[in-house]
C-alpha cells in the first residue's frame, strides 16, 4: 500500500491556491458525462451532492433515513468555527489552524488543517446566503461564543441547534438540486459493498430497507460521506443506525484504514442511568462557556449539592489549569471527570458523574440571559433527567462521541482506492488525535463544500475511466456475495442451534469490552486480553446470533445485525491500533505513558505518524504502515492548559 | 426511580399492502426513567425471544432533532407531554396499569410502510419545490454584508426548528401540511436572502402540498398543539399573507 499524500509544494499560505490552480480541471460541457455516486446525506454528502450537480456532474446520493434530513450531523449542538475574527480579539487563519493542530495534539497534516482554516470563512457566508438564521447581535451582526481548547470566540451558532439548521441548509441545497434532476435521491438504502474494477471504485451494492431488494448503482467515482464508528462501543452519543459498514466494506477492499483507535469522549453527557439505555445524551459543550464543573472534596459525600458548602467544592478544572479553567479541551476534561470519579469523589447514584453547575452563572446574567443561551438543552436535560439545571447543577460525564481515525485519505480526499473518496467524519484527516467543539460541523462542509469539486475535477481529468455497467460481472458477483451474507445472518432464522442470543446482546457486549479495554484510559494488557476476548464474541455471534422475520421485506433487526457483524471485525483493528501506539496522546491515555504529575505524555520521537490499516484477509492480522507527520509550521510542544 | 406494568395495544401491519390491527401485548418492571423508545426496545427483545417479529417503528438520533420517530400514542401524535417527541417522552410520565394504544401517523399523504412505520417523503417533495434560496455553492458576499436584527434571526429561527417529524400532519383532522410548509416558507421571508424568490415559492410550495394529498388548514390548531419543536400557527398566517401577495402580483 502506497501513502503518498500528495501534499501540494510552496508555503503553506499558498498550498491550497496552488493545488487549485494546478489541479486539472473537467470543462462544464463534459461534467455530465461523468457519474458520482454519494453515500450519505450528513453535512458532507449533503453538500457534496449539491455543489457536483449545481457544477454539472450527474450525482446518485443515497441516505439510510426516509430523508436526507435525519443524518446524525443534525444533532450537533453548540457551532461552528470559522477564522472572521469579527470579533477582533486576535483571531486569524493561521490561528485556527494552529489551534486545531494543537488541539488534535499534533497527529494531523498541516497542509490539510490549514486548508481547513482557508475555507472555514466561506462556510460561513455560504450558509448565511442560504438563510441559515445564525445568531445575532443587536445590531443585525453575527454574534460569536467561545468554545474548548480556544482563547478566542470564533464559534459561529443557531440557538443550539447549529448542527440542524446548517444540516437543513445542505439540505435545502440538495432538495434543490433534486428538484433540478441534477440529483438522483435514493432514500431508505444501506450500501453493503463497495465494487471495485480494474483498481478504481466503480459503484456500490445498495439494499433496499423497505423491501430487502439488493441494487447496483455504477459510478466514475464514489464518496463515502457515511460518519463515525462511535457506535462501536453501543453506547455513544451517535444517532442509532451509524454505523462503519460502508467504510469497512471499503476497508476489505484495500482502502487503508487510519488510526482506528482515535475516538473522542466527549466531556458533557447525561451520565448513564439503566442496562436498558440505548444511548447516551451530549450537553453542548458550549455549556461550559458558564458552567462549572465541580466535585466534592471528600470521598463518598452523599449530600445534595446544594447541601454542600462552597469551601467543600473542588473546582478541579479551574483549579487545575487556571489560564483555561472549564474551557480545557474536551480530553482533558473527560479524562479529569474519569479521575475524578475513580478517586470515588463522583457523584449521582451511580458515583460516574461530575456537576456541571450554572449557579454563578444564573447570579451573574440573570436566568432570561441562561436560558436564551441554553435554553433547548436545559429543557432536554430536564425532560431526561425530571431534574432543572435552573435549580440545581447538571450532572455529567464523559461518553464516545467522534471518532478522529477513519479511512486514509490524500490531499484531495482519495482513499487508497483510486476514484473512492472519504469525506466528514468518515476521513481521518483533519483532526489528528483529538477534535476540538465546533470543527466537525466545519470539517463536514469544508470537504463537502469547497475541496471536494477541486478534488474530483483533478481525479477525472487525470485518470483513465473506462465505461462499466450494473450488469457487470464484478457487480453480479458483489452482489451474490451480499446475499450470501444476509442469508448466512438469517441462517438461524427459525431458532439458532446452539440457543438464541439478540443483536443487542452481542453489541453490548462488544461495547463493554472496547469501553473497559479500549476507551479513555488503555494499557498492554487489557488491551491484548480484549483482542484475545474479542473473536469469541464473534464466534457467538454468528452461532447463535437470532433475526426473526425475512430479508425480503423491512427488517430492522436484520439491519442491525449486519452493522454489528462488521464492528464485530473492525474492532480488532482498533484494538490492533491501540496496542502499537504505546503513547498517551489526544483523547486517550495510556497508562503506561504519562508524566509524573500523570498527565497524559505524548511520544514524538516514536510516534508521530498515522497508523494506516491494511486488510490482509478474514482471520490474518492486518499489516500497518505508517505516514509519517512532519512539521514545518507549527512546533509540537506538550500541550499545556495550565 | 421506579417500575411499572403496561398494556401496549399496538398497530401491526406487515406491509403498504396488507391489512393491519391492533396486537395486544403486555410488559412488567419498566423503569420509569426509560425513554418511550427504549421501552419499545425492551419489548422488541421480549418478542424476539418469543419468536415474533419485533415491532417496526422509526427512529436514529434519539435526543429529539432528527424527527425520525413518531407515533400516536392513546390518541396524540408523540404521547402526552408536550414539546416533545417519542424518545423524548420517558415512562415517568406513565402509571402502572395503564393501557397505551400505539399507532402509526395516519394521513393520506403517509403511506404506512410496516408496523409504525410511514413514508414521509411528500415532506420532502415540498422542500423541493422551493424550500430554499437558490444560491450555487461559492461566490458569496461575507456572513456580515447584510445585517438582521436579531429580533429577526430569532423569529426565522423560530420557524427553522422545524424538524419535519409530520406529527402536525398526523394530529390534523384534514391532514394538512400547513404548518410544516408554513415553517420553511416564514423562515426564508423573514430573512432578507429569501425575498428574491418569495413569490415563487409560496406558490409553487402550495402547489406541491396539494399534489401530494395533504389536506387544508381550518384554523384548528391541532398541529401546534403537538409539534415538539412548538411551532406557531402564526407561520401559517404569514404563509397565507405570502401566497396571497404572490397570488395577487405580477412578476
Amino acid at each position: 500500500m502506497e501513502l503518498n499524500a500528495r501534499i501540494p509544494s510552496g508555503p503553506l499560505a499558498e498550498k491550497w491556491d496552488n493545488h487549485k490552480f494546478s489541479a486539472k480541471l473537467v470543462n462544464p460541457a463534459n461534467r455530465r458525462k461523468f457519474k458520482v455516486i454519494v453515500v450519505g446525506t450528513g453535512l458532507a454528502g449533503a453538500a457534496a451532492s449539491a455543489t457536483l450537480a449545481e457544477q454539472g456532474y450527474k450525482v446518485s446520493t443515497f441516505c439510510i433515513h426516509d430523508s436526507p434530513r435525519r443524518a446524525h450531523s443534525i444533532a450537533a449542538q453548540g457551532g461552528i468555527n470559522a477564522a472572521k475574527n469579527y470579533q477582533t480579539d486576535g483571531d486569524s487563519v493561521f490561528r485556527l489552524f494552529y489551534d486545531t493542530i494543537k488541539g488534535g495534539d499534533f497527529r494531523a497534516r498541516e497542509a490539510n488543517v490549514y486548508r481547513l482554516a482557508q475555507v472555514s470563512n466561506n462556510i460561513i457566508d455560504q450558509c448565511v446566503a442560504q438563510g441559515v438564521p445564525f445568531a445575532r447581535e443587536y445590531g443585525g451582526s453575527l454574534a460569536n461564543r467561545s468554545f474548548g481548547g480556544a482563547q478566542v470566540s470564533r464559534t459561529f451558532y443557531a440557538r443550539g441547534q447549529t448542527g440542524q439548521q446548517l444540516l437543513l441548509g445542505a439540505y435545502s441545497a440538495l432538495s434543490r438540486q433534486i428538484h433540478n434532476g441534477g440529483v438522483t435521491m435514493f432514500n431508505r438504502r444501506e450500501m453493503m459493498d463497495l465494487v471495485v474494477i480494474d483498481g478504481q471504485a466503480r459503484g456500490i451494492i445498495t439494499r433496499n430497507l423497505i423491501n430487502g431488494n439488493l441494487e447496483s448503482h455504477w459510478a466514475d467515482a464514489v464518496l463515502l460521506c457515511t460518519g463515525g464508528y462511535g457506535n462501536v462501543y453501543f453506547l455513544s452519543t451517535n444517532a442509532m443506525a451509524s454505523n462503519v459498514t460502508a467504510a469497512w466494506r471499503a476497508y476489505k477492499h484495500g482502502a487503508g484504514f487510519a488510526n482506528p483507535s482515535f475516538v473522542q469522549i466527549h466531556p458533557t453527557c447525561i451520565p448513564v442511568h439503566g442496562d436498558y439505555q440505548s444511548k447516551l445524551t451530549l450537553m453542548s459543550e458550549s455549556l461550559r462557556n458558564d458552567g462549572r464543573v465541580w466535585v466534592p472534596k471528600n470521598k463518598g459525600d452523599k449530600r445534595k449539592p446544594a447541601d454542600i458548602p462552597e469551601e467543600e467544592r473542588d473546582y478541579y478544572l479551574e483549579n487545575k489549569y487556571p489560564s483555561f479553567g472549564n474551557l480545557v479541551p474536551r480530553d482533558v476534561a473527560s479524562r479529569n471527570a474519569k479521575e475524578q470519579c475513580d478517586q470515588g469523589k463522583g457523584v449521582g447514584s451511580t458515583g460516574l458523574a461530575v456537576y456541571l453547575d450554572f449557579a454563578d452563572a444564573i447570579k451573574r446574567d440573570g436566568e432570561e440571559t441562561i436560558l436564551r443561551k441554553y435554553g433547548n438543552l436545559f429543557q432536554m436535560y430536564e425532560k431526561i433527567t425530571d431534574s432543572s439545571p435552573l435549580e440545581e447543577p447538571m450532572t455529567i460525564y464523559p461518553a464516545v462521541h467522534y471518532t478522529m481515525g477513519g479511512l486514509w485519505v490524500d490531499y484531495n480526499l482519495m482513499t487508497t482506492i483510486p476514484g473512492l473518496f472519504a469525506l466528514g467524519e468518515c476521513n481521518f484527516s483533519d483532526h489528528g488525535a483529538n477534535r476540538l467543539g465546533a470543527s466537525a460541523l466545519m470539517q463536514g462542509l469544508a470537504d463537502g463544500y469547497f475541496v471536494i469539486p477541486t478534488a474530483i475535477g483533478n481525479y477525472f481529468g487525470e485518470s483513465s475511466i473506462a465505461p462499466v455497467n450494473d450488469s457487470d460481472e464484478a457487480f453480479i458477483n458483489a452482489q451474490q456475495q451480499v446475499g450470501d451474507r444476509l442469508n448466512k445472518l438469517l441462517q438461524n432464522s427459525s431458532g439458532g442451534v446452539g440457543g438464541k442470543v439478540t443483536v443487542d446482546e452481542i453489541h453490548k457486549e462488544l461495547g463493554r469490552l472496547l469501553w473497559d479495554n479500549c476507551g479513555m484510559a488503555r494499557n498492554k494488557e487489557g488491551l491484548e486480553m480484549a483482542l484475545k476476548k474479542l473473536p469469541e464474541i464473534r464466534q457467538k455471534f454468528w452461532d447463535k446470533v437470532y433475526i426473526p422475520g425475512s430479508g425480503s421485506d423491512l427488517n430492522q433487526t436484520l439491519e442491525r445485525a449486519g452493522r454489528v457483524a462488521d464492528f464485530l471485525e473492525f474492532g480488532e483493528i482498533m484494538i490492533h491500533d491501540a496496542l502499537n501506539r504505546a503513547e498517551s496522546c489526544g483523547c486517550h491515555l495510556r497508562e503506561e505513558s504519562q508524566t509524573e504529575e500523570n498527565e497524559a505524555k505524548r511520544d514524538d520521537e516514536n510516534y508521530s505518524y498515522v497508523s494506516v490499516w491494511e486488510y490482509q484477509g478474514d482471520d490474518v492480522e492486518p499489516k500497518m504502515h505508517k505516514e509519517d507527520l512532519t512539521f514545518e509550521y507549527v512546533t509540537p510542544s506538550q500541550r499545556s492548559y495550565k | 426511580m421506579s417500575n411499572i406494568d403496561l398494556t401496549l395495544q399496538i398497530w401491526r401491519q406487515k406491509n403498504s399492502d396488507a391489512l393491519g390491527k391492533l396486537e395486544t401485548y403486555t410488559l412488567d418492571k419498566i423503569s420509569t426513567d426509560m425513554s418511550f423508545l427504549e421501552m419499545l426496545d425492551v419489548l422488541n427483545e421480549k418478542l424476539t425471544m418469543e419468536g415474533i417479529e419485533p415491532v417496526a417503528f422509526d427512529h436514529d438520533c434519539r435526543e429529539g432533532i432528527c424527527g425520525m420517530c413518531g407515533a400516536v400514542i392513546n390518541g396524540v401524535a408523540h404521547g402526552p407531554e408536550k414539546e416533545t417527541t417519542l424518545c423524548q417522552l420517558h415512562m415517568r410520565h406513565f402509571k402502572t396499569g395503564d393501557v397505551l394504544v400505539i399507532e402509526p401517523f395516519r394521513s393520506r399523504a403517509f403511506p404506512i410502510k410496516k408496523d409504525l412505520v410511514v413514508d414521509r417523503s411528500a415532506f420532502d417533495k415540498i422542500i423541493q419545490a422551493g424550500g430554499y434560496v437558490s444560491v450555487n455553492t461559492g461566490g458569496t458576499p461575507d456572513g456580515n454584508a447584510i445585517p438582521i436584527s436579531s429580533h429577526i434571526a430569532e423569529l426565522a429561527m423560530d420557524a427553522a426548528a422545524c424538524i419535519g417529524c409530520g406529527a402536525c400532519v398526523a394530529s390534523c383532522p384534514n391532514g394538512a401540511a400547513m404548518l410544516f410548509t408554513s415553517a420553511k416558507i416564514s423562515q426564508l421571508c423573514l430573512l432578507p436572502q429569501g425575498h428574491a424568490e418569495r413569490k415563487k415559492r409560496a406558490l409553487s410550495m402550495v402547489e406541491t402540498m396539494d399534489k401530494e394529498g395533504f389536506g387544508n388548514c381550518t384554523n384548528l390548531r391541532e398541529c401546534e398543539a403537538v409539534c415538539p419543536k412548538s411551532i406557531s400557527i402564526r407561520n401559517i398566517a404569514r404563509l397565507n399573507r405570502e401566497f396571497v401577495r404572490a397570488a395577487f402580483s405580477e412578476g
